[in-house]
């Protein structure tokens, strides 16, 4: 390209495909070649404000401008205000840098997210891609791991394991064979992170997961992803044959002397495929079910073999901290929660979408002030927090930090990060019974409280719905969820009592009983 | 389910030098280093109830009952799963896990019925167990819910029922069908409530590639998967431990007994050759003991054209005793002999060959060891100076390369091939030596690393070759034959095997293997570091069978590999007790122990405890007693449990010798072909009725326990006795107990070995004598029995069997799963259901030169004769080599065979026939029902 060419970016990533992009992209070619204008077409990802997508960007004098929502429609009288000048549009927002929800966030993790060419190498190399690599190369594997060990970063997949103490784990192992698996089967509801990142800044996670293999020493690195993401299979696949090509993978990587090869494995639409063990079990070929634990992955994982099992936004995050420290990344956050966390709003919410940022902010300024409160304008009743494992939340607990031990105390938890706001027509039972429902159908069937517990599940809280013995079926539920937290082989089976019983604790009078009655069945 | 009785550990048995002590309710229990919390508690009498694991299986973790408390620990983690850890103190009551237990169990009785008078098992399964264990006795749950009641039963199987409604998903069969069998024929489908057991791909069990060993009805903690003879028969009251009558495998089994009824078989846990597996014949296969054709009574006919008379015993007795005298007065001592079979006891054997030394006075006494494993004695008693095999079973856990030559584990030695295909789950390495592709080749997780298919009769220039390449490319192992092989013959040795006419590339132009993949497999074999063969008939029904197995010899010992765990030479024994029969003396030249008549001082110690005087000079094999019988100077014979008209070759041979004798005993379970030519029938006892001892092919020594009476009122060892008597020679014993007591007395290698032992120790492997109080598992450690290893000098020399432009394919043999031998038994039993037919296995190239399809009919036409089948075109043969299996009469097996044999032992050259095969219109009579099931085989035993 010429430098005269002016570049247009128009998102490529799934949710803004599925808002017209595509077409949106094809009509912004369309018309600067009706018009002989000499532009550059950029398909980038999401900057993850989701209720403004498409949102094109144009590279102006003054720095990149966005307008959005635009449809193709929009397409002729956006060249007519001036788009490739950044002119005024009814749909423009400025600078995409001064939006405030994007600008009130902290991007560590996402900081290219939106900005570059996701499967252009040369791109992230531009904005500060592979310093981490780079760093790392310079380092033994046991100053990786204390680097990683003093950003105190925790597992984003939900379970918030310190990423440090499993790599140093697999580190200490004593095998000629060990792996780096990346959990990318990003299934619960309301969550799209790791999507966004695979299909925005691909390199990231791939350098991530070079910099595990170094600090651990595998020599191999297999992604999993899930089959429900097509797009992000096809950037993950670009970047990861860029890299190859660049050296960055393979037999010696960067010139380290070192091996790590990457290879994306695809799910087959279990649920259950996300917990770490039946992932594991899936990737060697098998049925997806759940391991028993010890011996831990770190040990014995795939194929048997010490494994460093992390998921994509524990990954993508590594890179960062090795460039810039472990005791930078650790200065964000609060209490036990260092650094910062993709939060993803979704649901009856006015703008969703990702939302980087320390933790410590309220659940409250995050649905109020960002994401502007409900979508229908209703008053919001309940918010789920960390997928659909997690707990419901009345409007008078939204005061809580988001902070792992935070809303644990409050009997809930973080999880993926996923937000999810219900308006006043939210019948909670119905959520409660969905709960169960949820469980019955993505359990593996290995343990008995998941396999049979969800079924009996469902058909208790449709007897308390009926009003059949109502009473001695809400003993019966508590009974059960008890049982099923206590007994389940893994947190599906275990965590799903926690929207049930908060359900339940919350919004008695969704399942006919009086709100002192059920703030007693704690 | 398991045997009434066993108690369950949980988890199995961890091997770890480090000890660890816990504290389980107070109680101190020390154990090995990873052991299970819940294998812990066991160990210290705490029971911690349980569903999805038994000690015969991994932990899995998945029925939750056995959660317990750990100090310092959250939750309530799965004592099967958590291993112990130092100073760790359990708890395993408390009233949150009595209510968390009540409360899985309720789940589980939420889709099953609760009522114990509805439980196919009479409430004694471990699921009802359980459930008032942890005091459920009620469900709380809404009996319209979601439930499984509606699935059908799967009645395919002949021997078990899957009723899929009483199934709780604990997956214990589909993991024994993994882990122990090794099949991998059974799953869960499904997910979540919907997950279900199923075999193959949803199939029917019949359908699926389930082999029907019975690991999952065992496995089974519910009525869901039961044997039909339990459902039928109810619960057994007592379990009898004895050992299988099948193949040389020899599994411990215990008869569970309801009245004078089997319930049920069910693999002896505590069974060193089976570790509480076993395959089909063994668990279910028992039917024909009690087959109405069972012969009970003793019958008798002066002459063969007459009808059988039923007479009493006396009369019989003393009637064969008057006749054999006779013979003997009119035609001279020599003139009459036995033979023993390698289905009875030792103490049977035994007797015989004593009634034939000692009554008759003269050594005319063999065994039908004679047509299989002889060259196996020969071989490796010159080589080492032991003819058995050098390990246990369980050294192939330990092997690193594993090799198996002529010999088909997976269906003639099932239960060892579970355990060998266990090891190499685990890593071994795999070379396979056959003229045909067997299923060991490639099964779930298990492929082998080279397939040496060889034309039949070539095995002497295959290890020859892989001796050449160990030879030239420095991979002898010259510390071990310099310590323990004789210098001069190896000398000797070293240098035949170096010559260019042993070479790969020679043996490729005689074998057809490719000379690379020769020595790719002489390589892996001398890499080991363990490296162990393991074969079977296809090694010794050769022309050069004792050559084949004195060079597998020379390959063992040039690389190391003897005298330790996971190494050695591993004859497949094809029956129960062909290794015991020989041991104890029933070849016309050996008295017990392999020693030989001439041996005047061995000879006068058994002169004393006989009270007789013992001919010196060996007597008739089998194949001499029949050219003797049509000479006319043997005219009498005693045959005990063993078919010679159908199992020896050239068929119009043998019916003429035998028509030649004039008086025949023959002492068998069945009428066979050799009773039409007998004169008097003494009706036998299967192993179920009677007392004595089986010695596998590790040469293990196991009881065999009385289970039920004798049909026809005498066990077979007071049968002889009794005839013994008759003949004017005392036999006084009250029990085999003193058999093997006087075979102990006169045989240093069984010097130890005593009932009173055998029922303390389980079992013994010879040699047990004061070196070895309580046996030896792996022989020739530290030094060759007798002394230094030879080294021979193993020429190829090709068989007089060759293919000619009129007989220009090969034909070799072999046996499958479901069928033993000649059907005998296993035609009396609801094996019936599998193998219907024998076919003849051919290459696509000579079948369509031959315009011959898949199951079309087929002439195969030796030098000796004509048989016809049903082709099945496969390329698991090579081109010019087809197979058969023998278990079908119709099929006549030594109609084709010929008189070849081995040099040294006589031992039928059964596994390569010359010859045509061309299509046929025609299509066999069916034989009449009764000499279907008396014919027999040549090839497999």
């Amino acid at each position: 390209m010429s430098g005269q060419s002016i570049a247009v970016y128009v998102p490529r990533d799934s949710s803004s495909l599925s808002l017209g992009a595509e077409e949106v992209a094809d009509a912004i070619a369309r018309e600067a070649g009706s018009r002989g204008a000499d532009i550059e077409l950029i398909r980038n990802g999401s900057r993850g404000m989701y209720w403004l997508e498409p949102m094109v960007e144009v590279t102006a004098a003054r720095g990149r401008v966005a307008y959005g929502p635009v449809t193709v429609a929009d397409v002729q009288s956006l060249f007519n205000a001036g788009l490739l000048e950044g002119a005024d549009h009814k749909l423009a927002l400025g600078l995409t840098d001064e939006i405030p929800y994007l600008k009130r966030q902290s991007r560590l993790t996402f900081a290219r997210v939106g900005i570059i060419d996701p499967v252009s190498l040369h791109d992230y190399i531009a904005h500060g891609g592979y310093r981490g690599l780079a760093t790392a190369i310079a380092m033994s594997g046991a100053e990786i791991v204390q680097e990683v060990t003093a950003s105190n970063l925790r597992g984003r997949g939900g379970a918030a394991f310190p990423a440090g103490i499993k790599w140093k784990t697999t580190l200490d192992q004593n095998s000629p064979q060990k792996y780096v698996v990346c959990n990318a089967d990003e299934g619960d509801s309301g969550t799209f992170s790791d999507r966004m990142i695979m299909e925005g800044d691909p390199f990231v996670l791939i350098e991530g997961m070079t910099i595990a293999g170094l600090a651990v020493g595998a020599s191999e690195g297999y992604i999993y992803l899930r089959s429900e993401y097509p797009h992000a299979l096809r950037t993950l696949t670009q970047a990861i044959e860029a890299a190859t090509r660049a050296g960055y993978l393979g037999a010696d990587v960067a010139g380290s002397g070192k091996p790590f090869r990457l290879e994306i494995r695809l799910g087959a639409g279990a649920y259950i495929c996300g917990e770490e063990t039946a992932m594991l079990e899936s990737l060697e070929g098998k049925r997806g079910v759940i391991r028993f634990k010890p011996p831990l992955p770190a040990i014995a994982g795939l194929f048997g073999q010490p494994t460093v099992v992390n998921n994509v936004i524990t990954l993508s995050s590594i890179p960062a901290i090795i460039a810039d420290g472990g005791k930078a990344y650790n200065e964000h956050g609060v209490g036990r929660s260092r650094g910062t966390i993709p939060l993803q709003l979704a649901g009856n919410i006015k703008r969703p979408g990702l939302f980087e940022l320390p933790f410590g902010l309220t659940l409250r300024a995050l649905i109020e002030d960002f994401g502007g409160g409900t979508a229908s304008g209703r008053p919001l009743r309940a918010v789920q927090v960390g997928g659909p494992l997690g707990a419901y939340f009345p409007d008078s607990m939204l005061d809580l930090p988001i902070d792992y031990e935070a809303i644990a105390g409050a009997g809930g938890l973080l999880g993926h990060g996923g937000v999810v706001v219900f308006d006043e027509t939210a019948d909670l039972a119905q959520m409660a019974r969905y709960a169960m429902e949820f469980c019955a159908l993505e359990s593996c069937g290995k343990c008995t409280p998941c396999r049979i517990g969800s079924t009996r599940g469902v058909e208790v809280i449709d007897r308390i719905i009926a009003n059949r013995e109502r009473g001695d079926n809400v003993e019966l539920l508590r009974d059960l969820c008890e049982t099923m937290t206590a007994g389940s082989l893994c947190a599906l089976g275990g965590l799903t009592p926690l929207p049930v019983m908060s359900a339940l604790k919350y919004f008695p009078e969704d399942f006919g009983l009086s709100t002192a009655k059920g703030a007693s069945m704690e | 389910m398991l045997s009434i009785n066993d108690k369950d550990l949980g988890t199995p048995a961890r091997d770890s030098a480090n000890l660890v002590s816990v504290e389980v309710d107070g109680h101190a229990v020390t154990v090995a280093a990873g052991t299970s919390v819940i294998r812990a508690a066991a160990l210290a009498d705490v029971a911690i109830p349980k569903l999805c694991a038994t000690d015969s299986l991994e932990p899995f973790g998945s029925c939750r009952l056995c959660l317990v408390e750990i100090e310092g620990r959250k939750g309530f983690p799965a004592s099967c799963t958590t291993p112990v850890e130092a100073g760790m103190k359990i708890r395993t009551q408390s009233e949150q896990l009595s209510k968390l237990r009540r409360n899985v169990m309720e789940l589980y009785m939420s889709d099953h019925p609760i009522d114990p008078f509805e439980c196919k098992a009479g409430g004694k399964c471990e699921l009802h167990e359980m459930a008032n264990a942890v005091g459920l006795v009620h469900v709380r749950y809404a009996d319209d819910g979601r439930n499984h009641q509606h699935l059908p039963i799967d009645d395919s199987n002949p021997y078990f029922s899957f009723d899929p409604s009483r199934c709780i998903v604990c997956s214990r069969c589909v993991r024994a069908c993994d882990e122990i069998q090794g099949t991998f024929a059974l799953t869960i489908e499904g997910r979540g409530f919907n997950s279900q057991m199923v075999a193959g791909q949803h199939e029917r069990y019949l359908d699926s590639e389930c082999v029907s060993c019975g690991a999952c009805v065992q496995a089974c903690p519910t009525d869901a998967l039961m044997e039909k003879s339990a459902l039928e028969k109810g619960r057994a009251d007592r379990a009898i431990v004895t050992t299988c009558g099948y193949c040389g495998v020899g599994c411990s089994f215990k008869a569970e007994v309801r009245g004078d009824e089997i319930v049920r078989m069910v693999p002896n846990k505590d069974g060193l050759p089976n570790h509480g597996h076993s395959c089909v014949k063994g668990r279910f296969a028992w039917g024909y003991a009690t087959h109405p054709d069972r012969v009970k009574r003793p019958m008798i006919r002066k002459r063969i054209s007459d009808p059988w008379q039923e007479v009493s015993w006396e009369e019989a007795l003393a009637y064969a005793a008057a006749e054999f005298k006779r013979v003997q007065q009119k035609y001279g001592r020599g003139a009459v002999g036995g033979i023993t079979s390698s289905r009875c006891t030792n103490e049977e054997a035994y007797l015989v060959q004593k009634l034939v030394r000692a009554a008759f006075g003269n050594n005319n006494v063999d065994t039908c060891a004679r047509v299989c494993h002889s060259p196996t004695g020969y071989g490796l008693k010159t080589a080492f100076g032991t003819p058995a095999g050098t390990q246990d079973f369980d050294s192939v856990a330990k092997a690193d390369v594993i090799m198996v030559v002529g010999a088909n584990p997976t269906e003639g030695h099932p239960v060892f091939a579970s355990i060998m295909k266990r090891r190499l789950r685990n890593g071994a390495r795999l070379i396979v030596a056959d003229p045909r592709e067997i299923e060991m080749m490639r099964m779930p997780h298990v492929e082998a690393d080279y397939f040496l298919q060889l034309t039949p009769g070539t095995n002497v220039a295959l290890f020859n070759a892989m001796t050449h390449v160990i030879v030239t490319e420095g991979l002898v192992n010259e510390q071990f034959v310099a310590a323990r092989c004789e210098p001069h013959e190896f000398k000797f040795w070293r240098e035949f095997a170096a010559e260019e006419r042993n070479s790969p590339e020679a043996a490729e132009r005689i074998t057809r293997v490719p000379a690379a993949k020769i020595r790719g497999a002489a390589r892996l074999f001398a890499q080991g570091p363990n490296s162990a063969i393991y074969y079977g008939l296809g090694v010794t029904e050769h022309s050069q069978g004792s050559t084949a197995v004195l060079a597998m010899a020379n390959l063992a010992m040039a690389t190391g590999m003897l005298g330790r765990e996971g190494v050695g030479i591993n004859p497949l024994r094809g029956q129960n007790n062909v290794q015991g029969s020989n041991d104890v003396g029933s070849f016309p030249h050996e008295l017990t122990g392999y020693r030989h008549v001439s041996d005047s001082l061995m000879r006068a110690e058994f002169e004393k405890a006989w009270n007789v005087a013992i001919d010196p000079e060996p007597g008739l094999r089998i194949p001499n007693m029949f050219d003797a019988a049509l000479d006319g100077s043997f005219l009498g014979l005693y045959v005990e449990g063993e078919d010679i008209a159908q199992s020896d070759p050239n068929s119009q041979h043998v019916a003429a010798a035998l028509s030649a004798m004039e008086i025949i005993v023959v002492h068998d379970i069945f009428m066979n072909e050799t009773a039409k030519y007998a004169h008097v029938f003494l009706p036998g006892s299967s192993f179920l009725e009677k007392n004595g001892t089986f010695t596998n092919a590790e040469r293990r020594i196991s009881r065999v326990r009385k289970v039920l009476p004798a049909l026809a009122g005498k066990e077979d060892w007071e049968v002889t006795c009794a005839l013994s008597n008759a003949l004017g020679y005392p036999m006084d014993y009250s029990h085999p107990s003193e058999i093997m007591d006087e075979i102990a007395r006169l045989t240093p290698t069984f010097a130890g070995v005593s009932y009173e032992k055998l029922d303390r120790l389980g079992s013994i492997q010879w040699p047990c004598n004061d070196v070895a109080p309580t046996g030896t598992p792996v022989m020739h450690v530290g030094e060759f029995v007798r002394g230094k290893g030879r080294f021979l000098v193993t020429e190829y020399v090709a068989t007089d069997e060759r293919t000619s432009s009129r007989f220009p394919l090969i034909l070799t043999t072999g046996r499958i799963l479901t069928q033993y031998n000649v059907g005998t038994q296993t035609r009396r039993t609801g094996n019936v259901a599998w193998h219907a037919e024998d076919v003849l296995e051919i290459h696509p190239h000579d079948a369509e030169q031959r315009g011959i399809r898949e199951a079309s009919w087929v002439e195969v036409t030796s030098r000796a004769g004509t048989i016809a089948l049903r082709a099945a075109v496969t390329e698991r043969v090579a081109p010019g080599v087809v197979y058969t299996t023998f278990h079908h009469p119709e099929t006549g097996a030594n109609v084709v065979t010929t008189e070849n044999s081995d040099w040294a032992t006589n031992c039928p050259e059964y596994k390569v026939t010359a010859v045509q095969v061309m299509p046929t219109a025609r299509h066999p009579e069916r034989l009449p029902a009764d000499r279907v099931i008396a014919a027999a085989t040549p090839a497999a035993r």
